[in-house]
């Protein structure tokens, strides 16, 4: 079980004059997924940026513990190394024959069998964001961050890789932040959903959702917990 | 069944247990090159087969210019006199020794630049304190002239080798730099965000994420600065040196021999595309094609 936990007291940010984040109050616990959703603009990609340790708090307490890796929105892997060597860079405790073995497993649990020798130029964008996950889960990762990491894909892929991260938390379970503007996505993935309010944003409504995974994006559960999201959001249809 | 394979397009192909519309994207992307054989060949023969077009052409019309009275021997040699004066020079030896000493100095002048120039051009787009103070000083620097420091490399190192070498540094050495400073600043901040994540930092940045992210650039930058080195040595063994192919026409110019400077400036052309065509192979290299594939 992972061991990566967050704790965020008052936290604030800006950049200038202009106040992005205002007074953040969050805890996750080891093992939990946890996603942020939000109007566009509200600050969910600077809060991420805050909890990967790209950017300092303006104000504010946040601690992490364990390790942490992002997977990005789209570009995240080096183009000049093949899959496996995209793979290898979150092994670096390990030995060369043990990193093989291990960049050969993580190839053959995210699909990507054959494709060891590919650049990630040549892949499809399911299939690039597909070794970004096994790379970012490679190694000892206790907290994976997911910045919108299935925006740039069709919505059936997304659905495809939604099951797909499922099936790899599954195996080796992780503390997760997912950022997305996809309610439906966080609401299908996520134990708790937050949301964000206009900039300077605060979390202005948390939903704990205690429907197992893989969920199916059709099932009750899923259904009402998206709409009480959207109401929160101030959407009604 | 595999589109590939019944289109008889490609012998090795995506998996079989990818799914099919990651196959079908697949095999319609522009990087399936597995069923780019038979256009390889074509692009491969056309590579060679427009350029020998163009330049037949042109010497086609020169003979034809030449033969039938539209241009003067006073003003330009005919191909005749060109081929005269050509088996002369070979006959002598001295296009060999020009050749040999242009090249040497374009090497020496190029390996230096780009030895300074890359890992400074690193520095500077990767330490902010040294971008500001050294800046101003390279953009001063790429604004002169390199002819206007003639005088000095005569001055400093006398008629010769070492002049020319000089000039071809001064020349190509703050362009190496500012280009890859430039190609450093244009590394996406993701790159770096996950290098964080992984532990790449310090030296390993340098070496495993700054430097490959920047060699398609830098591959362009260095065929940008090897066609200056060629322009710079004309000029530098003209004004400031005893051989080369640059002295080649100015002491051609000064005997009135027309056929003789076309000759060394064929030459010039000749080996400045020639080591164009060697950077070039650099692009095919795994770690650099990327960035032209893409």
């Amino acid at each position: 079980m992972s061991t990566g936990s967050i704790r965020i007291k008052g936290l604030s940010h800006s950049y200038g004059a202009t106040a992005v984040l205002k007074d953040i109050e969050l805890d996750v616990s080891p093992g939990e997924f946890v996603a942020i959703v939000g109007p566009s603009g509200s600050g969910k990609s600077t809060l991420l940026s805050l909890l990967s340790g790209y950017l300092k708090p303006t104000s504010g307490v946040l601690e992490r513990t364990g390790t942490t890796r992002t997977v990005h929105q789209a570009d995240g892997l080096y183009p000049w190394l093949t899959v496996e060597g995209n793979l290898a860079l979150g092994l670096p405790k390990l030995d060369a024959a043990a990193r093989r073995r291990a960049v050969t497993d993580m190839v053959g649990r995210i699909g990507l069998t054959g494709f060891e020798k590919a650049y990630p130029h040549s892949l499809s964008g399911g299939m690039r964001q597909r070794v970004e996950i096994g790379r970012a889960l490679c190694g000892d990762t206790d907290v994976l961050m997911l910045d919108e990491p299935f925006s740039a894909l069709d919505y059936l892929t997304r659905l495809k890789m939604r099951g797909e991260l499922c099936r790899l938390l599954d195996d080796q379970p992780r503390t997760v932040i997912l950022v997305t503007h996809d309610i439906e996505e966080a609401t299908q993935l996520a134990d708790r959903v937050l949301v964000l309010s206009e900039r300077p944003a605060s979390i202005v409504y948390e939903l704990r959702i205690d429907v197992p995974r893989p969920r199916d994006v059709t099932a009750s559960g899923v259904v009402d917990a998206t709409k009480a999201v959207l109401k929160a959001m101030g959407y009604e249809p | 069944m595999d589109i590939c394979r019944t289109l008889s397009l490609c012998s090795t192909c995506i998996p079989e247990r990818t799914p099919l519309s990651e196959r079908l994207e697949l095999h319609f992307s522009v990087l399936h090159f597995f069923a780019l054989d038979t256009k390889n060949i074509r692009n491969s023969i056309n590579s060679w087969l427009y350029p020998l077009l163009t330049f037949g052409s042109l010497i086609l019309l020169w003979w034809l210019a030449s033969t039938r009275g539209y241009l003067s021997e006073q003003f330009f040699p005919t191909p005749a006199a060109f081929i005269t004066g050509l088996r002369e020079e070979v006959a002598s030896g001295s296009l060999l020794r020009d050749t040999l000493a242009s090249l040497s100095r374009v090497t020496a002048g190029y390996a230096i630049s780009v030895g300074i120039g890359v890992p400074l051009g690193m520095v500077l787009g990767t330490v902010l304190g040294a971008r500001l103070a050294l800046l101003p000083l390279m953009n001063f620097l790429r604004s002169l002239s390199p002819l206007a420091w003639i005088p000095f490399a005569i001055f400093w190192i006398g008629i010769g080798h070492g002049a020319v070498i000089f000039l071809i540094v001064i020349a190509a050495l703050p362009t190496i730099a500012l280009s890859t400073m430039a190609a450093v600043a244009g590394i996406p901040k993701v790159y770096f965000r996950v290098a964080q994540d992984y532990d790449l930092l310090g030296i390993r940045r340098l070496t495993r994420v700054i430097f490959p992210a920047i060699l398609p650039q830098l591959v362009t930058t260095l065929r940008v600065a090897m066609g200056l080195c060629w322009l710079v040595m004309v000029a530098g063994e003209m004004l400031a040196g005893n051989t080369g192919l640059g002295y080649l026409i100015h002491d051609a110019n000064n005997g009135l021999r027309l056929d003789l400077i076309l000759v060394g400036m064929v030459a010039i052309g000749l080996l400045g595309m020639l080591c164009d065509r060697l950077l070039m192979f650099l692009t095919r290299l795994p770690g650099i094609r990327w960035g032209y594939d893409r």
